[in-house]
């Protein structure tokens, strides 16, 4: 069982820029110019999807989506397989580029720039820019094998934020540590278990401090024991930081323990939202009643 | 036949030359198939079809035109409109550049070996390219393909007499030269068992090398 340090928030604190209370009131609703103001103000629109459609040759797998996440909220989307739960993920984290819309986060294009009042394709820079607000967490942790665990949770905060070897350093133990891992700092990948990998999966994404959180079916490839060790870390960053989070899990009491929002999919569209008690105690639409039948 | 033991000692000072030729060339060849195969490999990913294009190109044509005929090219034709250059350098040019369209081949299924959700990975943490290559990317392929790099390397040491051709005088040019004058046969064995000598310590090595560098993942 992981042993999570005492206060997560400490650790995942934006560069002293904004903690769980702090609001920002007088911050701009939305902002296509880059801006260094708080993006943390509670209530403000972090993630928005406008009219985005992505398909795979023929098919469709999201139709003209709508949706946005508020800063601070942890949203998780559930549905069937092929519903387009992942495909949004892997659109946020810039894996796949959509076919129609935009999508924007922080105010800043991620999908598109803004060039003399047009949308354009972005560049490779814009890209970066956006992209480094997101993190994610992978179904099968994909961690670098070639590097021990301190190098991969010390890797991107050296190479992309710039931070000094120490510095980066200092922050990966204590991200290990909060991931209950300390004594496997100069263990390969190989040598942990799923459960573990995954920790190390978890504090690397979180080492990039980013504003949004992805988690990706994140224990659907672990044995069921070693299930409940990557929840519980989960579970304690979820209530005990400010990080927006978006989630796709089949594990549903997690989802309904962690979430403020859960949105129910179907062949690419939401088909119900609303607060996780409404959602899995009294859904409205036959294909969420359904849905959870098979799953609960 | 008669075996001459004299005759093997009089081909000793020609023997040592001819060796220390096919080992530089062996060397500084290797040396150049392994750095321009992995130029190559990596070109042929880029994003750009200007550079993959002309890329594929060149080394499908090195690769299915004969050693043999690549080093006349670089040793006679070459040097009528650019530099010329000694036997043995142009002969190691000549087996570097070659056998570096067939360690391009090797690179290649070594870096489409490393799983996707390493690339996925390096693009979630925001890694710039050049960094997702050399800290994440080749580290896992070329571990993959080191045995490979060193069978072409063994196979690179049994063309290596081809450098002859145009002068450059390796064991098996040495052999020929002195047999020829001397109207002995010795020396030919001399060879053949130098080759083995190097060749088979050299598979060994690259065994070793296998196992230490094997991920276990």
């Amino acid at each position: 069982m992981p042993s999570p340090a005492e206060n997560p928030e400490n650790v995942l604190k934006n560069d002293g820029s904004a903690t769980a209370g702090d609001t920002d009131a007088t911050a701009p609703a939305a902002s296509s110019a880059p801006s260094e103001s708080s993006s943390r103000a509670a209530g403000k629109e972090l993630v928005r999807f406008d009219n985005v459609t992505k398909r795979f040759g023929d098919v469709t797998v999201l139709d003209q989506l709508d949706f946005c996440v508020d800063t601070g909220k942890h949203v998780t989307l559930i549905g069937p397989s092929g519903s387009g739960k992942t495909t949004i993920l892997r659109l946020l984290m810039t894996l796949l580029t959509p076919e129609e819309g935009t999508i924007t986060v922080d105010g800043q294009y991620l999908t598109h720039e803004e060039r003399n009042g047009k949308l354009v394709k972005p560049s490779d820079k814009h890209v970066r820019e956006v992209r480094k607000k997101i993190g994610m967490v992978f179904q099968h942790f994909n961690l670098f094998p070639n590097m021990r665990v301190l190098r991969n949770v010390m890797e991107a905060p050296v190479h992309v934020l710039g931070l000094s070897k120490d510095e980066a350093e200092q922050r990966a133990k204590e991200l290990i540590e909060l991931v209950g891992l300390s004594e496997h700092l100069d263990k390969y990948p190989s040598q942990l278990s799923g459960g573990q990998q995954q920790r190390v999966a978890i504090a690397r994404a979180l080492a990039m401090r980013p504003q949004v959180l992805l988690l990706d079916e994140v224990t659907s490839a672990l044995d069921p024991e070693l299930v409940a060790g990557v929840l519980d870390v989960l579970r304690d960053i979820a209530l005990s930081t400010d990080i927006t989070m978006l989630v796709v899990t089949h594990e549903m009491s997690f989802a309904r323990d962690i979430s403020d929002s859960v949105l129910m999919f179907d062949k690419g569209k939401i088909v119900e939202s609303g607060s996780p008690d409404k959602i899995f105690s009294e859904p409205e639409h036959d294909r969420t009643k359904e849905f959870l039948a098979t799953v609960l | 036949m008669n075996w001459d033991w004299d005759v093997v000692n009089d081909f000793m000072p020609e023997f040592w030359d001819g060796l220390l030729v096919t080992l530089q060339a062996l060397a500084l060849g290797s040396l150049i198939a392994f750095a321009l195969g992995l130029v190559w490999a990596m070109a042929q990913r880029a994003p750009y079809a200007w550079v993959r294009w002309p890329v594929t190109a060149f080394t499908e044509f090195v690769r299915n035109t004969p050693l043999l005929v690549q080093l006349f090219f670089l040793y006679f034709v070459v040097p009528e409109w650019g530099p010329s250059m000694s036997a043995l350098t142009t002969g190691i040019i000549g087996l570097g550049l070659h056998y570096s369209t067939y360690t391009a081949e090797v690179y290649r299924a070594g870096i489409a070996g490393v799983p996707v959700g390493q690339w996925e990975a390096a693009t979630a943490l925001s890694l710039p390219r050049g960094r997702t290559w050399i800290a994440v990317i080749l580290p896992q392929a070329i571990r993959r393909v080191v045995p490979a790099l060193g069978n072409y390397v063994i196979a690179m040491l049994k063309d290596s007499p081809m450098i002859a051709v145009i002068g450059a005088m390796d064991m098996l040019g040495a052999a020929e030269n002195f047999s020829n004058t001397t109207f002995t046969i010795e020396a030919y064995t001399v060879v053949g068992i130098a080759f083995l000598v190097i060749a088979y310590p050299a598979s060994l090595l690259i065994r070793v090398l296998e196992r230490r560098l094997a991920l276990t993942s």
